[in-house]
Order: C-alpha cells, then sequence, then structure tokens
C-alpha cells in the first residue's frame, strides 16, 4: 500500500458520519463534570499565577508523587526522582527512541506492534525486527533466535519494545513465564527493554501480573505510563522510569522538545489523583470497556464470515481480527468507508507489510449500538468481497482453491 | 474578489484535498481575495447560497468533487467555479468512458476491458476472464474505474490472479478495468487555459519495470521538469495531451497522465482536478514554465470568471 495514499484514506474516519473502531480513544464522557468544576475552582482560588508558568521539565512533584500510587496499583514500587513526566505516552516513546537510537540501530518489538511507534522508530531510521506473538504474548523462543542471529551479525539490540499487558494491537498478554523470562534474558545480555503498560489497569478478568519492571526492579526495564487511558488523553501526561543515567539524557532531550509537560494539567492531573476518587472513576470505566468488548464479540459472532478469528482480550481497547487471507484489509477499509464505517487495517502494525488480512478494532471510544452498527457493517462487505471472489474462482476458467463454504 | 475554496468532502482522496486546500487558500490570501473555506456536507449549499461568492475554487478530488456533483451544484447556483465542467468531469472520472471517447478521437490509448462488480456477481462474467487476457494480453493492470489515486490498482502477470486483483480493484469502485500494461516513461501533461505546459516525467526510482505500485510509494519515484525529450517528441506528447483534453471537454486545467511507449505516446487518464499542493504535479509544471504559484491560482481563477 502506498503509504501516503493509505494516510489520505484515514483523513475520512474523522468525518462526523463515519463510525470509527479505527482510533484508541478512552470514553470520556462519563468524567464528572462537578469533579472538573471542583478542579477548576480549586486553580480558580489557590494556583491561577503558578498554572500558568513553566514548570520543571521533569514534571510536577505531585504529578510523579501520585505516579508513584498509580504504579503501586500494579504492585510496581518505584521512586518519584527516577520518573520524568512526558507529554502524553507518545513523547515517552519518542524521547527513549531519540536518546537510544542512532542510524541503524536494532529495536525488536512485537509483530504486532503499536501503530503508533512505528513512525516514531522509522524516524529515529532504527532497524526494527518484529518477534510474532501468540496468546501468551512475544514468542520469546523466537526472541532468543532472533537475539542469536543478531549476535551472529555483529550486531546488539539497542531495545526490545513490547506492551506485555493487552497488548495494541494483539489485545495478548505476555504471560508470566515469559515475562520471567524476558527479564532473565535482558540481564544476561545486558538489554534494555521498554515495558509501554498503557491498559495494565484496565483488566476485565483474571488475575493480575507483575509488572516487567516489578520483576527486574528497574534496572534493564524502563517503563512507559500514561493517564491517558485512565483518566483523560486530552490532558496529555505520560512518563517514563528510567535508570538515572538515562534520565539524564531523557530530561536533556525533554528539554530541547518542550521545556516541560503542560502545568496546568500536570496540577489537574495530580491533585485529581490524590483527592478524587480515581480508582472508581478507573473502575467505571473498565465496567464500560468490558461490556463494550463483549458487545464487539457478539457482533463478530453474528456477523463476520465463516473463516474470520478475533481473540477475546481480558483488558485493554483492542480487538485483533483476521479475515480469509484473500481479503485485503486495506482493500476492505476503502469499501468500508463507503459504509462509513472505519478500522486500521493489519499492515499498520508492522514494517514490512505483513498482516494483510488482519485488522485492529477499538472498543473503547464507541457506544454500543454504534459497535453493533460498525461491525454489522464491516462484516457485510467482507462476505460481499468473498462471495465476489468465490464467484470468479469457481468458473470453469479460474479453476483455484475455493474458500471455505459461508453456512450463512 | 470573495472566494469559496471547497476542500476536503467524503472521497478517499480527502487528505490531498486539504492539502490542495490549505496550499491554494494561502496563496489566495496573499492575492488579497476574501476566502470562505467550506467542507463538503449538509450545509454546503446553505453557506454558498448566504454567502454568494463571486467564484468557487474547487480543491476536491475523488468522488463528488471531481466528477460533478459539485460542479452542477454550483453551476445550478450560478456560481462559476474553477477546472472543467460537468460533464468533463464525469467523463474524466469514468475511465472507461474516457478511454472510448478517446479511442473516437482517434487519440491512443492502451486496450482494455471493463467489468462491473454486477456483471461478475450476476451474469457469470468471470469465465470471459480468458478473452480479456487474449485482448489486452499480459502483464495487464487491474485497476478500479474511477479512483482518481493510486489506490486499488495492481499488476496482473498471469491469468490466475485476475480473481484476486479484481477484488482489489472492486474495493475502491463498483466497475474495474483491466488495461494491457504498456512500458515506456511516465509523462503528466498539465493543461492551463488551453495551453500544455512543460512535461513533468516520473522516474522510478526502483528499476523493476512491472513494479508499479512501488512508483507510488514514498520515494518511489522522482520527478523532472521538463521532461528530456527531444523537440519532435515534446511537441507530440503535447500534440496528443491537448487533443485529449480536448476530446474530453476539459476546460480551466486538467492533467494528462501519458506513457511514452516505442511507437509514440498512450493517454492513460485525464485528472479533472489534479492535486494543487506544493509538490504536486501541475504547480511544478506552472514554476517551470514561470508561473509561481500564487500567479497559477490567480490564473485559474480568472478562467473560471472568463
Amino acid at each position: 500500500m502506498r503509504s501516503s495514499a493509505m494516510r489520505d484514506m484515514m483523513e475520512i474516519t474523522a468525518r462526523p458520519e463515519v463510525i470509527s473502531l479505527a482510533g484508541g480513544l478512552p470514553d470520556t464522557s462519563t468524567f464528572p463534570a462537578e469533579a472538573f468544576a471542583a478542579e477548576m475552582l480549586r486553580i480558580e482560588k489557590t494556583a491561577v499565577a503558578e498554572v500558568l508558568q513553566y514548570g520543571p521539565t521533569e514534571g510536577s512533584m505531585l504529578v510523579r508523587e501520585q505516579i508513584v500510587e498509580v504504579m503501586a496499583a500494579e504492585n510496581t514500587r518505584v521512586d518519584s526522582m527516577d520518573i520524568t513526566v512526558t507529554t502524553g505516552g507518545q513523547q515517552a516513546i519518542d524521547l527513549i527512541t531519540k536518546v537510544l537510537i542512532d542510524p541503524g540501530d536494532v529495536i525488536i518489538c512485537d509483530a504486532p506492534t503499536y501503530p503508533g511507534a512505528i513512525p516514531t522508530f522509522c524516524s529515529y531510521e532504527a532497524d526494527v525486527r518484529q518477534i510474532e506473538m501468540d496468546a501468551d504474548g512475544m514468542r520469546i523462543d523466537l526472541l532468543e533466535e532472533t537475539l542469536e542471529q543478531l549476535e551472529a551479525e555483529g550486531k546488539r539490540p539497542k531495545f526490545i519494545y513490547s506492551i506485555p499487558t493487552f497488548q495494541n494491537p494483539g489485545g495478548v498478554t505476555l504471560s508470566l513465564e515469559r515475562r520471567r523470562r524476558l527479564v532473565e534474558i535482558a540481564r544476561e545480555k545486558e538489554i534494555l527493554v521498554i515495558e509501554d503498560n498503557p491498559y495494565g489497569l484496565l483488566r476485565f478478568e483474571g488475575e493480575p501480573l507483575p509488572t516487567l519492571y516489578s520483576l527486574d526492579g528497574g534496572n534493564f526495564v524502563v517503563y512507559l505510563g500514561t493517564f491517558s487511558k485512565i483518566l483523560s488523553a486530552g490532558l496529555r501526561i505520560g512518563w517514563l522510569v528510567t535508570p538515572t543515567p538515562i534520565r539524564e539524557k531523557v530530561v536533556l532531550g525533554k528539554q530541547a522538545a518542550d521545556l516541560c509537560t503542560s502545568t496546568l494539567t500536570q496540577d489537574f492531573a495530580g491533585h485529581f489523583f490524590r483527592d478524587g476518587a480515581w480508582r472508581e472513576y478507573v473502575e467505571e470505566l473498565t465496567g464500560i470497556y468490558r461490556a463494550r468488548r463483549d458487545v464487539m464479540i457478539s457482533a463478530m459472532a453474528e456477523y463476520f464470515p465463516h473463516g474470520a478469528t478475533w481473540n477475546k482480550p481480558a483488558g485493554g481497547l483492542f480487538i485483533w481480527a483476521t479475515m480469509p487471507d484473500v481479503l485485503s484489509t486495506e482493500d476492505l477499509l476503502a469499501k468500508a468507508l463507503s459504509r462509513n464505517v472505519a478500522f486500521v487495517p493489519g499492515p499498520n502494525a508492522y514494517v514490512d507489510g505483513r498482516g494483510a488480512s488482519s485488522m485492529r478494532l477499538n472498543f473503547s471510544g464507541v457506544k454500543e449500538d454504534e459497535i453493533i452498527e460498525g461491525i454489522r457493517r464491516i462484516g457485510q462487505v467482507a462476505r460481499e468481497m468473498l462471495k465476489l471472489y468465490e464467484t470468479m474462482t469457481s468458473t470453469d476458467e479460474m479453476k483455484l482453491p475455493r474458500t471455505e463454504e459461508d453456512p450463512s | 474578489m470573495k472566494v469559496a475554496l471547497l476542500q476536503g468532502g467524503r472521497s478517499l482522496e480527502r487528505g490531498v484535498s486539504i492539502r490542495s486546500g490549505l496550499r491554494v487558500t494561502e496563496a489566495l490570501l496573499d492575492l488579497g481575495h476574501e476566502v470562505d473555506v467550506l467542507d463538503l456536507g449538509p450545509d454546503l449549499v446553505g453557506q454558498l447560497e448566504k454567502n454568494r461568492p463571486d467564484v468557487a475554487f474547487i480543491a476536491l478530488h475523488g468522488t463528488e468533487g471531481e466528477d460533478g456533483t459539485v460542479q452542477s451544484l454550483l453551476e445550478l447556483l450560478d456560481i462559476p467555479h474553477t477546472g472543467p465542467r460537468v460533464a468533463a468531469c464525469k467523463r474524466c472520472m469514468d475511465k472507461s468512458l474516457a478511454k472510448y471517447i478517446l479511442r473516437e478521437n482517434g487519440l491512443p490509448t492502451p486496450d482494455w476491458v471493463t467489468y462491473s462488480e454486477a456483471a461478475i456477481r450476476d451474469f457469470g462474467a468471470a469465465s470471459t476472464f480468458g478473452a480479456a487476457v487474449e485482448r489486452v494480453g499480459l502483464p495487464l493492470v487491474a485497476k478500479p474505474c474511477s479512483q482518481g489515486s493510486s489506490l486499488g490498482v495492481k499488476v496482473v502477470t498471469e491469468l490466475e490472479q485476475i480473481p484476486n486483483a479484481l477484488i482489489t480493484a472492486l474495493s475502491y469502485d463498483d466497475r474495474a478495468l483491466l488495461e494491457t500494461w504498456v512500458s515506456g516513461r511516465e509523462l503528466a501533461v498539465s493543461v492551463l487555459g488551453g495551453e500544455a505546459l512543460p512535461v513533468v516525467e516520473a522516474i522510478p526510482t526502483k528499476s523493476n519495470s512491472y513494479d508499479f505500485e512501488a512508483r507510488y510509494e514514498i520515494g518511489g519515484a522522482s520527478f523532472e521538469c521538463p521532461a528530456d525529450l527531444g523537440e519532435a517528441e515534446t511537441a507530440e506528447v503535447e500534440r496528443v495531451a491537448l487533443a485529449a483534453y480536448e476530446a474530453l471537454g476539459c476546460s480551466g486545467f486538467s492533467r494528462v497522465d501519458l506513457i511514452l511507449a516505442e511507437d509514440g505516446p498512450q493517454v492513460l487518464e485525464i485528472n479533472a482536478i489534479p492535486g494543487l499542493t506544493e509538490t504536486s504535479l501541475l504547480p511544478q509544471a506552472a514554476e517551470a514554465a514561470g508561473l509561481d504559484f500564487n500567479a497559477m491560482v490567480q490564473k485559474i481563477l480568472d478562467l473560471a470568471m472568463a
């Protein structure tokens, strides 16, 4: 796919008539307006001059203290001095890549990986190697093979980037055994692991697993967090937890990028997490997302064509679905957009064009009736194209293997 | 002048259109015009009626913006607009119709066959794929009948690949062409006010001659303007391009895409409203003719008002 043409195609998803299952949006509609007003009133009374001023590059102490609390909710102990507040998780990815990567350096990541990380890695001219995942996350046996292969080429990866919990876009979670092994490998080979954990607190079922950071103690694991999915994406607050030498470079990089993250939104978030009912709010969001996931999955079972597969994530925001392999999801998106529905085609999550028949579907940012309608339309265009393919390949002239019979 | 700048829209080329629109808006403001930027939506006609612009600058690409839909509305509202009029837009947008018209006018265009989704689905058209291949030969190019960009285009080197290529092309339109692959130099002639601007050549940076798709990737081609052609070649390319522009009834401006094969130029398609971003081919050609972006925009406006 011509990448610029693809980007142009994604522009339409912003139109109001389009049901977009393409984004990664949290639902912010249930945030209590009174709580928002109360924070603003407090600022008006006590902190106007302060929030209109620059702040420290590494972030306000109040926010860093609250980040310690939020991470503790996932049994991860950190020192507030190791935290750098960033302008969203995206800046955290950008900064860590900027300070660690020189052109040609190897980055290892999940296959598929977060589509927003790819342009960042590519803009620093990294050599990206993606490791296949299964239902238990990144396949560590394949990681070890890749590391051996790299060693044979005389290369050492600069870091391994992974979203171990409710992975974006795959929806899978790295098993405990693999988490342990990954941390061991990091220690043995002295390779940094960048653990990106935006969704860990959005668990629908099952027991939480320890973060890589907590298993490692922060020696070889750098942790990326964000308030975007548990409070607000509009506040643009994320963070990095790094060992001191890296933190110094990150702070220099951040100084060059934007001096500091918004003082106003840090103040808002800091007080909300200190005084507000954030645990209840996250619990409420989790309930909304769980219901939406279930609605999406039952709609897929009803409307997607025979031969399509998908997973049931135990948390997070995304489902990864794969269509029968004669369908390209990039082409399917064009057809779906003509029916005003959008998703992210699989190849956006790979550097090498893999994922041609897969798609990422977001369930957190769209209401239940729209999820059902969106999935129905995607299913309809997929069935139409499959039927057409079958018609073409079943003539005497085109004796090709047929797709499996559609039972409907 | 009071200019309504139409951009965005619902086509797959919305992104380019917004970039074209931004660049043109800048130029219009520089030129001292009053600009009202409009996207296609339920209030389009209402806005146009309320604001009564002197002229509409159409920076839309693809369906609805480039296919005559918006043009016919503007003509109904009696608002002059830039670029070709309704009928010419319709002819250009339908690649198959455009090729029939070219042929009727004795102009060279590669052989082709058109398939509609309905003919394949309901009338057993798939059993004619063999005959189609006999007519157009291999390799051939499968493409949607009415998309302006390179989306949905695939090269077919054997009969068995046709269903796959058609599934792709038919994802972008309900009709698709199978067209003879003609190897040669890829040229674009922009026509402004009935005059050909210097020829632009797209030079593939990858050398695989069948890798049609690679040409459309970023960095897949570099552009040279004026193209390195002999005097006679240039004259012939321009003659064919102008004749194609006229045969389709274009006015204002348009861009004719051709392949310069061994036996002369062949017209691939005519873009009624080509891209107007800084790096688009029409502005590049205008620049080579000594017209900077602002002067080009003013000229397009003057042609609309003429």
